[in-house]
């Protein structure tokens, strides 16, 4: 019998409380129990940045923090990127327009860290680009035209004044 | 489910961290997370408990006193590579904390976690080593503090017995008019070192070395002071063609032999970074005189 813990979180703006075994991860806790399966599981062990989440504004690694110790925090998934249902954020729009994505595995890793990295530098050279999602692997390999996406992103939103949300 | 069953703590001061570590057997502290839970994922390590250290307060600080900053274990990586005082009076450790792993893990990865990790090419590790830091530790009868150089017991050994915990580092500060520099050598961005060089240098006004630190990390089990180097340096004046011949007898230490590179690699490229990272610490102390000198 695994060991387990109450927990109470917002995730995307709401309010979530659940019972975990300690031992479950919080992308497993993300994925499984509140079926929020947008934030992908590649390697498990911290490599490929798939699983990246903004855990209070900051990206990391879900397969590497243990749904506990979210207790009391704020998350924001690839699923809380997005205003509402029917608009795309900008830096998805971007993605959409500029083939920003190919099979899709690595895009809600590459967007939540992207989402940051706006935040922090909305001005970014192609350089603080590629350094920004070095975390993050593409085995479809399409570097070439996310790139594109995140400076052509950064762009309309210095034009909209409009924060990216985190 | 991906780790082993654990119990699960989550102290709230040191001192409820250390009578944890004192009463249960087969515990594991989990610092930032970014070395124990891979390992955990992949069931390396089956702890009966996980001590989780992110709760507890007071081992989160960045502070500068008598020449020397003092931070916290549990201190985040993107917290040093962010503090303007790290920058300032500790600019080796800027430069080496951009090269640990990417943002995402610098967010939640700890010093004290990479220091008791203590892989030998971490670049904190080599940091450490390198500015002669004391890490204190804290236990049952109260904390004691050690030289980071006895830190390191064996490959990837930290010195604290089964309950303790690292609690901080003190970094003695260089004087303003230091040179200092961190190369590395790595297969793909973020990864650790293959061997790095970390090189601080201070010079008197006619260009002579006055004090000098080398270190080699990822190069033997922990990281290693080119002393034989250092002592070489003093009275010098720094220059591609001396570099060459004082850093070549780092072709003579013994280093890792692995998967990632034979040791004749790192030792090659021990010779090649040692003297990159001199010659960069050098010209950062021409730098700011130049540049003192262009604002009179």
């Amino acid at each position: 019998m695994s060991e387990e813990r109450a927990i109470s979180l917002t995730v995307n703006g709401k309010r979530r409380e659940a019972t975990v075994p300690v031992r479950l991860t919080l992308a497993d806790f993300l994925r499984q129990k509140l079926r929020l399966t947008g934030t992908h599981l590649g390697c498990e062990h911290g490599v490929c940045g798939a699983c990246t989440i903004l855990f209070d504004g900051h990206s990391a690694r879900s397969c590497l923090m243990l749904a506990v110790q979210a207790d009391g925090h704020d998350i924001l998934t690839v699923e809380g990127i997005a205003p509402d249902g029917k608009t795309l954020h900008p830096l998805q729009q971007a993605f959409h327009e500029l083939h920003g994505l190919q099979c899709g595995f690595c895009t809600p890793g590459i967007l939540t860290t992207l989402i940051e990295l706006l935040r922090d530098n909305p001005n970014p050279t192609e350089d603080d680009i590629r350094v920004g999602i070095s975390g993050n692997l593409c085995r479809c390999t399409g570097y070439h035209n996310i790139v594109a996406a995140a400076l052509d992103a950064a762009q309309r939103l210095r034009e909209s004044h409009e924060e990216p949300r985190a | 489910m991906k780790p082993p069953a654990f119990s699960y703590h989550d102290p709230r001061s040191v001192a409820d961290a250390v009578a944890l570590l004192a009463s249960l057997d087969n515990a594991k502290l989990l610092a930032g997370g970014q070395s124990l839970m891979p390992m955990l994922n992949m069931r390396y390590v089956l702890p009966d408990h996980v001590i989780d250290l992110n709760r507890v307060d007071g081992l989160s600080y960045i502070r500068e006193q008598d020449d020397a900053l003092e931070i916290g274990a549990m201190t985040r990586q993107r917290d040093i590579e962010f503090s303007a005082l790290v920058r300032k009076r500790c600019p080796l450790m800027h430069e080496a904390i951009a090269q640990v792993g990417h943002r995402q893990t610098r967010n939640r990865g700890t010093l004290g976690g990479s220091l008791c990790h203590l892989d030998p090419a971490a670049e904190l590790v080599t940091v450490a080593a390198a500015l002669d830091a004391k890490v204190t530790i804290a236990g049952k009868s109260g904390t004691r503090e050690i030289d980071f150089a006895a830190f390191p017991v064996a490959y990837m050994t930290p010195a604290l017995g089964p309950d303790e915990l690292l609690a901080g580092a003190v970094f003695p500060c260089w004087s303003a008019r230091h040179g200092a520099a961190f190369v590395e050598f790595s297969r793909r961005h973020g990864d650790f070192a293959i061997v790095s060089a970390a090189a601080l240098l201070e010079e008197d006004t006619t260009g002579k070395v006055t004090r000098a630190s080398l270190t080699l990390g990822g190069l033997g089990p922990a990281p290693l002071r080119a002393t034989d180097v250092e002592r070489a340096l003093i009275g010098e004046t720094i220059g591609d063609k001396r570099l060459r011949e004082l850093c070549e007898l780092l072709r003579q230490r013994d280093a890792i032999d692995d998967i990632h590179a034979p040791a004749s690699y790192r030792q090659q490229l021990a010779t090649v970074l040692a003297r990159r990272a001199l010659l960069k610490a050098h010209e950062r102390i021409v730098g700011s005189i130049s540049e003192v000198t262009a604002q009179r």
